[in-house]
């Protein structure tokens, strides 16, 4: 088992190498940083030496790969892909436009973003849960028909209408929450009751209709058959049977999601206005703030990667059939 | 006849190379019975034809809209040699050609007379006064619009409904027709089948469906003539105008992302699973890289850096549309990289299973090459599953446009899409009264679509792949009328 989460991390290693030359080739292969320069400083008639001032401030100023007026190591590592690529991997991010240091700013924000992220995960998964195997209870009557109509119909809603209306219903028509902001402690919990409950929501019809074929499979297959006949009650079979087994496609994609509850909902927080890493990335977007940008790109990689790896543990813990080798 | 100077953009292109291919394909599909079979499941599902008509009116709608011009500038001297508007326009903005011109000046409510805003206005006797002033085109007919507005709305929305009514009749006859001598009954009979849903394809929603179209389409035709039906936005601006040609962008977005990343996914996917090896390894690589970077950022990234692409080139993009045009195919371009990635492991997948088989066991040992192989069979046999995520990817994209165009990395924002009109809506929900037409429009034509989409996309899935036939509640149903129908015959 160790060995092979140790072999696993190894290769993470070229996938982030990977993420991160894709990166370096998107934001200083494709467009010098001269272009950005220009871009960031706005005008067209803007002088070379605001250029050369503005890329030394942020440390745009070396060659891209290769230096070849330094000496010994140095040739590699005074480039732009070793200080600003590289250096990721000691989660050494720079710092933004605005001077702020990138790590510390994650670090503070990773907060706000679980608190709303976390609830809205463990609620959510109740729910669906609960709802999917209701419908695969009743399966083939017009409960299952009509829960069906409800997920598909919901699932053809943007989660932005969901956000917008819960805003204005809760928030602005019924004063019961605030529309947005954050604050810490207990007061949190009134900010962050509104956006965990459309995070529920917003993806209330895909994963309660997703966890309805689960179940269905599982019930079509022999052995609950067998457990029928064997003259348990139908309740028996869907919880100690079903539900276990079918848990096991559920964790598939639920595992990969926990390391992304970090970066929480991106559109959640920037319009509830809560200071996570969601709302970091996209004010970042807005102001082009490359350096944000390719932090996050980074870390968000970084979390996909140790969702993956938790699937597979998970797997184990699950499924005494598989064997991690 | 207005002189005009084409003008074909890079979407259109691909626009009418999708058009090229569906047609293809169903000429294709309808000599081959086999293939035919599939298709008729989907066509007996009740919930599949209502989502494909209401498809088949939006995509009406965007292809329309995919047929671009430059009209002339009006010349004083007509043998001059014409110069040509800057501004590009599309046939469908020559049907709409009222709505798109007559601008108010800001905000105004669905069928208002009246502004949305108070303004100082100078009164006739020299005073002034603050009072909310008539708009210059919506019910400008009304001479006392507290008087005659109700009942002028209530008449044209009438006429508007006949008219639709007449026209779904002329439009519903034919396909009673076709209803009828497909089954080979008399009329009569044929008719009361039909009414009491008891065709094979669903005609009878069908015609229910159309009706709702033509009714609403009447009514709206026949308002939209007088009135602003969905009110206008800050700058004065059609709602519905903006709604209509928000169609053909999130058409294009759907399927083109998948028709750009389609060669990608199936070419390596099949070769992956096919060649094994170093291949494979290669190929997984490379997608479980792409994969790991999240979506939203890796375009984020992308679209951002085409920013500062097409900033630093102005000299590429001789019109502002061609330059939104190019944004949005970029788009597509990008989505469809973090996309690719789902249906090529599928594929590989299924390739792997594939090569296994004895019949291409056997084509091996008969020294049939690789190539033919793949191309002879294996792609026919995983284009269930491509044909499938196709379909179901649409909605799916569809959504993600309105979000990345309000995070600000969507199309461009002089572009009129469902995720510009959100973003531009949702700061006037703090208004007070609140201006919600803008967000209601959006929220109407997406649903919609979307829920369309999703319909004919379960109605596809269940129609062709093997394993889910008998989850879906909606074909337990047609299974078992399908059952009692054997068991008559």
């Amino acid at each position: 088992m160790i060995s092979y989460i140790i072999r696993r991390l190894l290769y993470a290693i070229p996938i982030l190498l990977g993420v991160n030359i894709i990166t370096f080739a998107l934001f200083f292969l494709v467009n010098t940083p001269d272009d950005m320069a220009r871009m960031q400083l706005g005008a067209k008639r803007v002088t070379a030496e605001a250029i050369t001032k503005w890329k030394q401030e942020r440390g745009y100023d070396k060659p891209l790969l290769y230096n070849a007026g330094a000496a010994g190591p140095a040739k590699l590592t005074h480039t732009i892909f070793f200080e600003k690529s590289l250096r990721m991997f000691v989660f050494d991010f720079g710092r933004a436009d605005d001077g702020r240091d990138i790590a510390r700013e994650i670090r503070l924000r990773m907060g706000p973003s679980l608190a709303v992220a976390v609830p809205a995960f463990f609620v959510g998964l109740l729910v669906y849960i609960t709802f999917a195997l209701g419908f695969a209870f009743f399966r083939a009557t017009y409960i299952d028909f009509w829960g069906v109509v409800i997920c598909v119909a919901a699932m053809s809603i943007s989660s932005m209408f969901y956000i917008i209306g819960g805003q204005y219903l809760i928030g602005k028509l019924w004063h019961l929450v605030p529309i947005s902001g954050f604050s810490g402690g207990l007061d949190a919990l009134r900010f962050i009751a509104l956006p965990a409950a459309i995070g529920v929501i917003g993806s209330f019809g895909a994963s309660t209709r997703l966890y309805r074929t689960f179940f269905l499979e599982e019930i079509s297959k022999d052995y609950v058959r067998t457990a029928r006949a064997k003259g348990l009650a139908e309740t028996t079979v869907l919880f100690r049977h079903v539900l276990k087994n079918a848990m096991i496609p559920i964790l598939t994609g639920v595992v990969v999601a926990i390391p992304f509850l970090f970066i929480g909902g991106l559109i959640t927080e920037s319009f509830f206005g809560i200071p996570g890493l969601g709302s970091y990335t996209i004010d970042a977007i807005n102001s082009q703030d490359f350096a944000v940008v390719r932090s996050m790109v980074f870390i968000g990689s970084l979390l996909y990667i140790a969702g993956l790896l938790l699937t597979d543990i998970s797997y184990t813990l699950v499924d005494p059939r598989v064997r991690l080798s | 006849m207005i002189a005009f100077q084409a003008v074909v953009l890079w979407t259109d292109w691909l626009v009418y190379l999708l058009v090229l291919v569906v047609g293809a394909t169903t000429v294709y599909v309808r000599g081959r019975e086999h293939l035919r079979a599939p298709w008729r499941r989907v066509a007996q599902s009740v919930s599949g034809m209502i989502g494909l008509v209401v498809l088949l009116v939006f995509v009406a709608a965007g292809l329309i809209d995919s047929l671009h011009f430059r009209p002339r500038l009006a010349m004083s001297d007509p043998n001059a040699k014409g110069a040509y508007a800057v501004e590009v326009l599309s046939v469908l903005d020559l049907v709409l050609e009222p709505l798109r011109t007559r601008r108010e000046k800001t905000y105004s409510a669905p069928l208002a007379t009246h502004l949305y805003a108070k303004e100082t206005i100078e009164l006739p006797d020299g005073g002034q006064a603050r009072e909310y002033p008539r708009l210059k085109y919506g019910g400008a007919q009304l001479k006392d619009p507290e008087r005659d507005w109700a009942g002028d709305i209530a008449r044209t929305a009438l006429g508007g409904v006949a008219l639709g009514a007449v026209v779904w009749l002329l439009l519903g006859l034919p396909a009673v027709m076709v209803a009828a001598r497909g089954s080979g009954a008399p009329f009569s009979q044929a008719w009361t089948r039909l009414w009491r849903g008891q065709t094979e394809v669903p005609w009878r929603a069908i015609l229910s469906t159309l009706l709702v179209f033509c009714v609403l389409g009447g009514a709206t035709v026949a308002l939209a003539a007088q009135y602003h039906v969905l009110g206008t936005d800050k700058v004065g601006q059609d709602v519905l105008y903006q709604a209509l040609k928000s169609i053909r962008t999130a058409l294009v977005i759907g399927t083109l992302t998948t028709l750009v990343m389609l060669p990608f996914a199936i070419a390596l996917g099949i070769a992956a699973g096919y060649f094994g090896g170093w291949v494979d390894d290669a190929i997984q690589y490379a997608y479980t890289t792409l994969n790991s970077i999240p979506g939203v950022l890796l375009i984020a990234a992308a679209v951002l850096m085409m920013q500062v692409y097409i900033d630093g080139h102005p000299e590429l993009f001789p019109t502002a549309a061609q330059r939104a045009d190019l944004r949005l195919l970029f788009l597509c371009i990008i989505l469809g990289v973090t996309s690719w990635t789902g249906l090529c492991r599928l594929l590989r997948g299924e390739a792997l299973k594939l090569k296994e088989l004895e019949y291409i066991q056997a084509a091996h040992a008969f020294g049939v090459r690789h190539h033919r192989i793949i191309t002879r069979h294996i792609l026919p046999n995983v284009m269930y599953i491509v044909l499938i995520t196709v379909v179901m990817e649409f909605s799916g994209l569809v959504l993600a446009e309105a979000v990345l165009s309000y995070v600000g990395v969507g199309v461009d924002p002089s572009m009129n899409s469902f995720g510009t009109m959100i973003n531009n809506a949702r700061l006037e929900m703090a208004r007070d009264p609140m201006v919600w037409w803008s967000l209601a429009a959006a929220f109407v034509f997406m649903v919609t679509l979307v829920l369309a989409a999703n319909l004919f996309a379960d109605s596809v899935r269940d129609a062709f792949d093997p394993r889910v036939r008998m989850i879906s509640p909606l074909t337990a149903k047609t299974r078992r009328r399908e059952g009692v129908a054997s068991r008559e015959t």
